[in-house]
C-alpha cells in the first residue's frame, strides 16, 4: 500500500531524510527504532502532509496515488493516521464537533452521507470504550487540559473513529503509565485487519510486548540503516545503538 | 464641517424645539455651545485616535427636524424573529419610536413603561427631568453634545421597584430613507431597585444610501437591579455607527453588557460604565468580525468609584482584508475603591496582513489594594492547530473556520439568552463563512 523510495527532506533549509526507502503490505505492522534526531517524527510530518518540511527527492505512493501531491485532508481521507508525538490542544473546539466534522469530511470524500446525530453517539460510545476514556474528556475542548497519557489515548480514541488503511503511532507509547499502555495497545490491535497496516514508532521494546511487529527497522542519520524481525528489537533494547552506529559509520 | 450644522440649528432651533418636548429642550441650548466650542471629534484628539470620522461626517446628510413620518410600517416588513426568544419587541425608526402595534407587548408588567421617550417627557416630565442627560451632559464629548442639541425622541423604558421582566425586550433600530440621512437618537433606560431586564438593541439599515447614527444611550440601574444590554449590529457598508453608552450602577447592582458586531461600515461603540455603589458586578464583552474596509472601534471605560466591586472585560476582533479595528480599555479605580477587582482582556485575530488593529488598555489606578490585570493579543490563527485537524480530514476552509468560531465562542457563552446565543452562534457561522448574516426571514436589512 505504502511505498516509499529514496525520500529526502529538508526543514528550514537543514537535510533530516537523506534516501530513505520502506515498503508497507496490507496486515503488515513495522516497527521503526532509531536514536532522538535520527528523522522518526519527520517521516511521519512528511506522510501526513505538514507543510513545514520540504520534500527535495524520491517518491512516496499510497496504493498506487502520488501521496506529495495531495493535501494533508486528503491524505487523512485516503486512510492515512497519525498518531502525533505531541498531540495539539485546540482550545474551543469541543472533541464531539471536531470529531463529527472530520467524520463527516470523511464520508462526503467516499460520497456517503453525513453520520446521522445518533449514529455518530453511537459510534463514539463505542470507539470510547475500546480505548477506556474518560466520558468528561469526550466532552472537552480537543485536548485542552489533557494530560500527556489522555492526549495519546486520545490520539488512538480518534484513530479508532477514522478506522485508517495505514496508521503511524508516533510514540505513543511515551507518556502512558503500564495500565494505560496495556489499554492503547489492546485498542490497537483490536483496530488490526488483513487490510490495514501499522508504523509504530517507539523508544521501547515494552510496546511491541504488546504490538508484535513483522518489521523491526533502525532509522539513524534520515536512513533505514537495517532491518530485521522483532527479535531486532531486544537487541536493541540490550545493546544500544552504538554498534550499529559504528556499523554506519564506518562504512 | 461644524458649521453647517451650527448654522442649521441656529436656523432651525425653534422647529427642533416646536417638535420636542420641554425636558429635552432644557438642556439643549447648553449642549449645542458645548458642540459650537468642541466640534467633531477627530484623530487628533486622544479619545478618537482609532476612529477617523472624517468622510463620513463630510457627507450632506438629512436630518428630519420637523418630525415627518416615514412611511414605512416595521411591524409589518419586519419579521426578524430570533426563534423562541418571545420578546417584547419595539422599533424605532431613524430616531423616531414607532407607535407600538404588536400584540405581544400588552402583557407588560404593572408599572412598566416603555414607549417613546419625547411622549413620555410629555406625560410623566418629573420621571425624565430626573434622569434625562444626567450622564451625557457632564461628558465633554462632541458627538455627546451634538446628540444632545438634535435629539428629539428615541427609545424609554422604565421598570419600577423590585419588577422582573421575564422576558426579553427588542428594540430594533432602522435606518430608514431615500436620502443620505442623519439620525440622532437618545434613549433612556431606568431600572429602580431589585428590578430586573434585558434588553436587546439590533440595528439595521434599509436602503442603500448613506446612513449615520449618533445614538446616546442613559442607563440607570438602581441599588440591587439586573440589567443586561446586548447590541447587536448588522448594518450596511455606507453606515457610520456612532454610539454611545452610558451606564451608571448602583449598591449591589449587577450589569452585563454585550456589543457585537457583524457587518458595519464605520462604527464607534463608546461605553463607559460607572460603578457608584459597593459591590456591584459588571461583566462587558464585545466582539468583533470585520472585512473588506469595514472600521470598528470600542472605547469602553470602566469607572470603579467605590470599594469591592467587580469588573470584567473581554473583546475579541476577527479581522480580514482590510479592516480596522480599535479598541481602547479605560479602567478608572478611585482612591477609595478598595478591593477592587478588575480584569480586562483584548485579544485579536489579524487574518491578512493588511487588516490593522490597534489596542490600548488605558489603567489609571489610585486605590492600592485592588486586583488589576489586563492583557492584549494580536495574532494569527493557530497553524498547528490548522493542521492537526487537516491531518484528521478536516478541509483547511473547515479547519480555520473552527477555529475562528472557537475563538469567538466564550464571547458568545456570555450570553444570558439562550434563544439569543443559538441565533448569534449561527450568525456568526455564516459571517466567518462569508455568507450574508442576516437573520431568516429578515426582509429588510441588506
Ligand atoms: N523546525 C526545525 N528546525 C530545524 N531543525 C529541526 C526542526 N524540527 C526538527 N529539526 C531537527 O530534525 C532532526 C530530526 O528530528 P525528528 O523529530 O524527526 O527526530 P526523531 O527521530 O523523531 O527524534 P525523537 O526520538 O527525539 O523523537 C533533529 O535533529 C531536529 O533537531
Ligand atoms: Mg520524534
Amino acid at each position: 500500500m505504502l511505498e516509499i523510495k529514496n525520500l529526502h527532506a529538508n526543514i528550514n533549509g537543514k537535510e533530516i531524510l537523506k534516501g530513505l526507502d520502506l515498503v508497507v503490505r496490507p496486515g503488515e505492522v513495522h516497527a521503526i527504532m532509531g536514536p532522538n534526531g535520527a528523522g522518526k517524527s519527520t517521516l511521519a510530518s512528511v506522510l501526513s502532509g505538514n507543510q513545514a518540511y520540504e520534500v527535495t527527492k524520491g517518491e512516496i505512493t499510497f496504493y498506487e496515488k502520488d501521496l506529495l501531491e495531495m493535501s494533508p485532508e486528503n491524505r487523512s481521507r485516503e486512510g492515512i493516521f497519525l498518531s502525533f508525538q505531541y498531540p495539539v490542544e485546540i482550545p474551543g473546539v469541543s472533541m464531539v464537533n471536531f470529531m463529527r466534522t472530520a467524520i463527516n469530511e470523511h464520508r462526503k470524500y467516499k460520497n456517503m452521507e453525513a453520520l446521522s446525530a445518533t449514529d455518530f453517539l453511537r459510534t463514539m460510545r463505542e470507539k470510547k470504550e475500546l480505548v477506556e476514556m474518560d466520558n468528561k474528556l469526550a466532552n472537552r475542548s480537543v485536548n485542552e487540559g489533557f494530560s500527556g497519557g489522555e492526549k495519546k489515548r486520545n490520539e488512538i480514541f480518534q484513530m479508532a473513529m477514522l478506522d485508517p488503511r495505514l496508521s503511524i503511532l508516533d510514540e505513543t507509547d511515551s507518556g502512558l503509565d503500564i495500565d494505560a499502555l496495556r489499554i492503547v495497545a489492546n485498542g490497537v490491535n483490536k483496530l488490526k485487519r488483513a487490510d490495514n497496516a501499522s508504523i509504530v514508532i517507539t523508544h521501547y521494546q515494552r510496546l511491541l510486548d504488546y504490538i508484535v511487529p513483522d518489521f523491526v527497522h533502525v532509522l539513524y542519520n534520515g536512513r533505514i540503516v537495517k532491518t530485521g524481525g522483532k527479535e531486532l528489537a531486544l537487541e536493541l533494547e540490550e545493546k544500544g545503538y552504538d554498534w550499529i552506529k559504528k556499523e554506519v559509520d564506518g562504512e | 464641517m461644524e458649521k453647517q450644522y451650527i448654522d442649521l440649528y441656529k436656523q432651525q432651533q425653534e422647529s427642533i424645539k416646536k417638535h420636542s418636548s420641554a425636558v429635552l429642550n432644557s438642556s439643549r441650548d447648553a449642549s449645542f455651545a458645548l458642540f459650537e466650542n468642541l466640534g467633531f471629534p477627530t484623530t487628533a484628539l486622544e479619545n478618537y485616535k482609532y476612529s477617523d470620522l472624517k468622510e463620513a461626517l463630510s457627507i450632506d446628510y438629512g436630518l428630519n427636524i420637523n418630525r415627518i413620518p416615514i412611511p414605512v410600517n416595521p411591524y409589518e416588513v419586519f419579521t426578524c424573529d430570533v426563534p423562541g426568544i418571545h420578546s417584547y419587541l419595539y422599533f424605532v425608526v431613524n430616531d423616531a419610536f414607532y407607535p407600538v402595534k404588536d400584540a405581544r407587548n400588552k402583557d407588560l408588567p404593572e408599572g412598566v413603561i416603555i414607549g417613546s421617550l419625547n411622549e413620555v417627557a410629555k406625560t410623566h416630565p418629573e420621571l425624565i427631568q430626573e434622569y434625562y442627560g444626567k450622564l451625557s451632559t457632564t461628558k465633554n464629548d462632541g458627538l455627546i453634545a451634538f446628540n444632545g442639541a438634535f435629539a428629539q425622541d428615541g427609545f424609554f423604558m422604565y421598570v419600577p421597584k423590585n419588577v422582573v421582566l421575564e422576558k426579553p425586550i427588542q428594540l430594533i433600530n432602522i435606518m430608514r430613507s431615500d436620502v443620505d440621512f442623519m439620525a440622532n437618537s437618545h434613549n433612556l433606560i431606568i431600572l429602580e431597585e431589585g428590578a430586573k431586564a434585558q434588553l436587546l438593541v439590533c440595528d439595521h439599515t434599509m436602503d442603500d444610501v448613506r446612513f449615520l447614527s449618533n445614538r446616546v444611550t442613559e442607563v440607570f440601574v438602581a441599588k440591587n437591579a439586573t440589567y443586561e444590554h446586548y447590541k447587536l449590529e448588522n448594518s450596511h457598508s455606507k453606515t457610520t455607527n456612532l454610539s454611545t453608552l452610558l451606564i451608571d450602577q448602583q449598591t449591589s447592582s449587577n450589569v452585563l453588557a454585550n456589543v457585537i458586531t457583524l457587518h458595519n461600515g464605520v462604527t464607534r461603540n463608546m461605553i463607559e460604565i460607572d460603578l457608584n455603589g459597593e459591590h456591584c458586578e459588571t461583566l462587558l464583552c464585545g466582539m468583533v468580525i470585520a472585512d473588506k474596509k469595514q472600521q470598528v472601534d470600542n472605547f469602553t471605560s470602566i469607572i470603579h468609584s467605590k470599594p469591592n466591586c467587580n469588573s470584567k472585560e473581554l473583546f475579541k476582533y476577527v479581522l480580514d482584508d482590510v479592516a480596522k479595528g480599535g479598541f481602547t480599555g479605560r479602567l478608572m479605580v478611585a482612591k477609595d475603591a478598595q478591593k477592587t477587582a478588575a480584569q480586562q482582556s483584548n485579544r485579536n485575530i489579524l487574518l491578512s496582513k493588511t487588516a490593522k488593529m490597534r489596542t490600548k488598555p488605558q489603567l489609571e489606578i489610585y486605590a492600592d489594594d485592588v486586583k488589576c490585570s489586563h492583557g492584549a493579543t494580536i495574532g494569527q490563527l493557530d497553524e498547528t492547530a490548522k493542521f492537526y485537524m487537516q491531518s484528521r480530514g478536516i478541509s483547511e476552509s473547515e479547519a480555520r473556520l473552527l477555529l475562528m468560531f472557537a475563538f469567538t465562542n466564550d464571547v458568545i457563552e456570555h450570553i444570558q439568552i439562550d434563544a439569543l446565543k443559538d441565533r448569534i452562534k449561527l450568525l456568526v457561522e455564516k459571517r466567518l463563512r462569508g455568507e450574508l448574516s442576516k437573520c431568516e426571514g429578515c426582509v429588510i436589512c441588506q
